[in-house]
């Protein structure tokens, strides 16, 4: 071969030459660390306040937040599993009561990457519900001072009875789960969700069973589960946070309020309460008897919930938006209930049917919105007992509303919630650490805790060490903002 | 003239280059910089916190297992995936045996057949693959298992991607499958580019096929290989490993941390715990880590080039 030939076969086939293998390899360093530049593509420029807050209106006694008649408001919602129909309904009445607004709403999954620009440039919209996968992180925001306080739509009077002050027509809970530290309330929370052990109650009659009060009953109804080759228990293996659903509450139920109030204020060796070590144990005891779905640590929440909905489970720790995400795969037959976690026995510190319930769906009014008055009255609108009716007609799911259900027909969980929720009472509890802790709650407690024991990799003992040691660090990680219960 | 000629270039050269200054250099400056501040990334106000950052990263537990596993990955997957291609490509263009009346070299029967079927998971996007992936290690009712317990292995039903010792792997494996098709494919072009004239040599001389491959084929397709190294390697670093372990991972991240990388951590860190600044903190560490491994590559595969 001489050597033009070998030049020029060089150009033709070799592709990669030494000069442009070093060049293409920078090249692709360099984008490979996409996630550096898109985490800045949306930082500085912040430019403060451009453009001037909309001029508040005169209160009346139809206008009690003094919204502005002529002000644009701006609405993103997510949108999720419950849909947009129910706040375009409710637009469509902010509409008609001031014709001369204009209106511009929004509804996508992507909250945190279309809203996260918009705070950082300080334009925020009026009114977000910011939920979903892509949720931003609440405590940031009222860490750094980013939404405004609820508390005149609380003292507003209601939608429907004018002598009734909206903080006054709430579910128990809710205004307290918008507080972070101190009075004022960031959050308003729409739907109302009740967490607990959810079965079919044609399986649990079909064993000639009853809800188990106690552990030992709850034992016996797994081993009679068992012998039907049903097993007793499955859960979101992949996302073993969903456990404290029903394992929170039992704490509760089992140690009092002030065991979860311990926990949630990261207070010194709280998780070592003698209370959670018996309600540890009891679980760990599901495992051991093998009442536990066999593979449960490797399904997701989705195929969890459609082994239970197929009968190879009789109980899931869930929130009430299992009946309708899992609705295509219920059988119409199932009749689905919710319960109260079992307790431990009659010593427990609190009754039966204390329940976990709390609120959903978190809608923030943005500290620099241009009219916060009008994303305030959007959500009083939200509150009456017509849209909330509506809401729970739509997508089978309660809201802040105490009442909006007499006169529609309920679906069998959402009945059976409602029981729930008046069996309970007074006694609903309230754990936050999954608001105020993500971290914490889900990866740690969750994932690396719970999970790992559950799984049958640590005893309850490992389990409350490794939690204890998990919440001692976040304690005193300076980098999160820190809450107590008031 | 000559000074022309290089106002000629720079017009051409500018947008280009501005363009790249603009989106990807200039975002890298920036994320240097947030990473010596406080940002949330969820309102616009920070303040400088010099090197705390760096310092809690060099403390940060969850930091050394996500840099481990991001290691591993770089390390392993191009390892598998370009030697697995490298025999596929092999098979494929030179390994057949020769019939009668044919070319000296060819790959084995149905070759042009195999190179479709490895060739086709690229065309799935990663986040299909990885949801696929995600039903089949399904430990109650999924593929893998089922055929387990179809052909008499009942009692052998891991829990796969709930299991830390076995998730990382699970992982692995699905990133190999859906990558190996692209250099089989590169591979099969550098090869079919090597002179036939060569291999006859070598056949006449006595060759196996082992020798062929080794002594002719890998030496000629060195650069080829090289790069795909380099490819691969930023692959297990970046956007790929990200997707499946994001997807399909319990958590995400494993059960006990057991299968998360960097790239998840930084996404963790800056969108779900709204500390932006110590995300990009750990992206300037991944950015290092993949210069490094672009730098030591390149440098062990420095070797004398083949002409022909």
């Amino acid at each position: 071969m001489g050597s033009t030939s070998a030049e020029h076969e060089n150009d033709n086939t070799e592709g990669v030459g030494r000069r442009d293998l070093i060049k293409r390899s920078a090249a692709l360093g360099l984008i490979s660390v996409p996630t550096m530049s898109f985490l800045s593509a949306c930082a500085s420029s912040g430019g403060g306040d451009n453009g001037s807050k909309a001029k508040a209106g005169k209160k009346t006694a139809k206008n009690p937040l003094g919204v502005n008649d002529t002000a644009q408001m701006e609405f993103v919602l997510f949108d999720g599993g419950f849909g947009k129909e129910y706040a375009q309904d409710a637009v469509k009445i902010y509409e008609k009561n001031f014709p001369k607004a204009k209106v511009k709403f929004s509804a996508t999954q992507k909250i945190q990457s279309t809203l996260q620009p918009r705070f950082n440039q300080g334009t925020p919209p009026d009114l977000i519900d910011n939920s979903g996968a892509e949720q931003m992180d609440m405590g940031v925001l009222v860490g750094k001072n980013q939404l405004a306080d609820l508390t005149p739509l609380l003292d507003a009077a209601s939608y429907d009875d004018p002598s009734k002050k909206v903080r006054d027509t709430l579910r128990p809970g809710i205004v307290e789960m918008g507080q972070f530290d101190g009075n004022p309330v960031w959050i308003m929370y729409y739907a109302y969700t009740v967490y607990g052990v959810w079965y079919s109650q044609k399986a649990l009659d079909s064993l000639d069973a009853e809800y188990p009060k106690t552990w030992d009953e709850m034992l016996a109804v797994c081993e009679k589960a068992k012998k039907k080759g049903m097993a007793g228990w499955t859960y979101a293996g992949k996302y073993p946070y969903y456990i404290p659903f029903s394992l929170y509450p039992m704490i509760g139920k089992v140690g009092g309020r002030e065991v979860l109030d311990a926990i949630d204020n990261l207070e010194p060796n709280a998780w070592k309460n003698p209370a959670v070590k018996a309600c540890f144990e009891a679980y760990y005891e599901l495992y051991k008897k093998g009442y536990i779905l066999k593979g449960t640590p490797g399904l997701d929440h989705i195929q969890s919930q459609t082994a239970w909905a197929k009968g190879k489970a009789l109980f899931i720790p869930n929130g009430s938006w299992v009946e309708n995400e899992s609705a295509n795969v219920i059988p119409s037959d199932f009749n689905l209930a919710v319960s109260a976690p079992t307790g431990i026995d009659s010593s427990d510190k609190m009754p039966f049917g204390t329940i976990w319930a709390s609120g959903g769906e978190p809608f923030i009014v943005p500290a620099k919105a241009k009219n916060p008055e009008g994303g305030m009255e959007q959500l009083r609108i939200m509150l009456s007992e017509a849209s909330s009716k509506n809401f729970t007609a739509k997508v089978k799911s309660l809201t802040a509303f105490n009442g909006g259900t007499s006169g529609i027909t309920l679906t069998p969980g959402l009945t059976s919630g409602v029981a729930a929720l008046k069996l309970a009472g007074d006694n609903v509890l309230n754990p936050r650490l999954q608001d105020w802790y993500v971290q914490l709650q889900k990866e740690q407690i969750g994932v690396a805790g719970l999970g790992e024991m559950m799984a049958g990799r640590l005893t309850p003992a490992e389990a409350i060490k490794k939690i204890q040691g998990f919440a001692d660090a976040a304690a005193k990680d300076t980098s999160i903002k820190h809450y107590k219960h008031q | 003239m000559q000074h022309g000629k290089y106002r000629f270039i720079v017009g051409f050269l500018a947008l280009p280059l501005g363009l790249y200054a603009l989106f990807v250099v200039w975002p890298f400056i920036q994320s240097i910089y947030y990473s010596f501040t406080d940002w949330t990334g969820l309102s616009p106000e920070f303040k400088m916190v010099g090197f705390d950052n760096y310092k809690r990263m060099f403390h940060d537990e969850i930091f050394w297992k996500s840099l481990k596993h991001s290691l591993l990955f770089a390390l392993v997957l191009p390892l598998v995936t370009i030697s697995l291609a490298l025999f596929f490509s092999f098979m494929i263009n030179v390994g057949g045996r020769r019939r009668r009346g044919g070319p000296v070299v060819s790959g084995v029967r149905g070759s042009s057949f195999y190179k479709i079927v490895y060739f086709f998971p690229q065309v799935l996007s990663i986040a299909i693959v990885a949801l696929l992936f995600a039903f089949a290690y399904n430990p109650d009712s999924g593929a893998i298992n089922s055929l387990l317990r179809g052909i008499g292995l009942g009692s052998i039903q891991p829990l796969w991607l709930g299991d830390p010792s076995l998730a990382l792997w699970c992982v692995m494996a699905v990133l190999v499958w859906s990558t190996v098709g692209f250099f089989v494919v590169l591979f099969s072009a550098g090869m079919a580019s090597i002179p036939a004239d060569l291999y006859e040599a070598a056949l006449l001389d006595g060759a196996n096929r082992a020798t062929t491959f080794f002594r002719i084929t890998l030496p000629l397709l060195w650069d080829t290989v090289q790069s795909g190294w380099v490819y691969m390697g930023i692959l297990a670093l970046g956007a790929e490993s990200f997707a499946v372990v994001q997807i399909m991972t319990t958590g995400p991240g494993g059960p006990d941390y057991s299968t998360t990388v960097m790239v998840l951590y930084v996404y963790q860190k800056a969108f779900r715990d709204g500390q932006a600044a110590y995300a990009t903190t750990i992206g300037v560490a991944l950015l290092v880590v993949t210069l490094l491994f672009a730098a030591i590559v390149m440098r062990l595969g420095r070797r004398e080039r083949l002409e022909y």
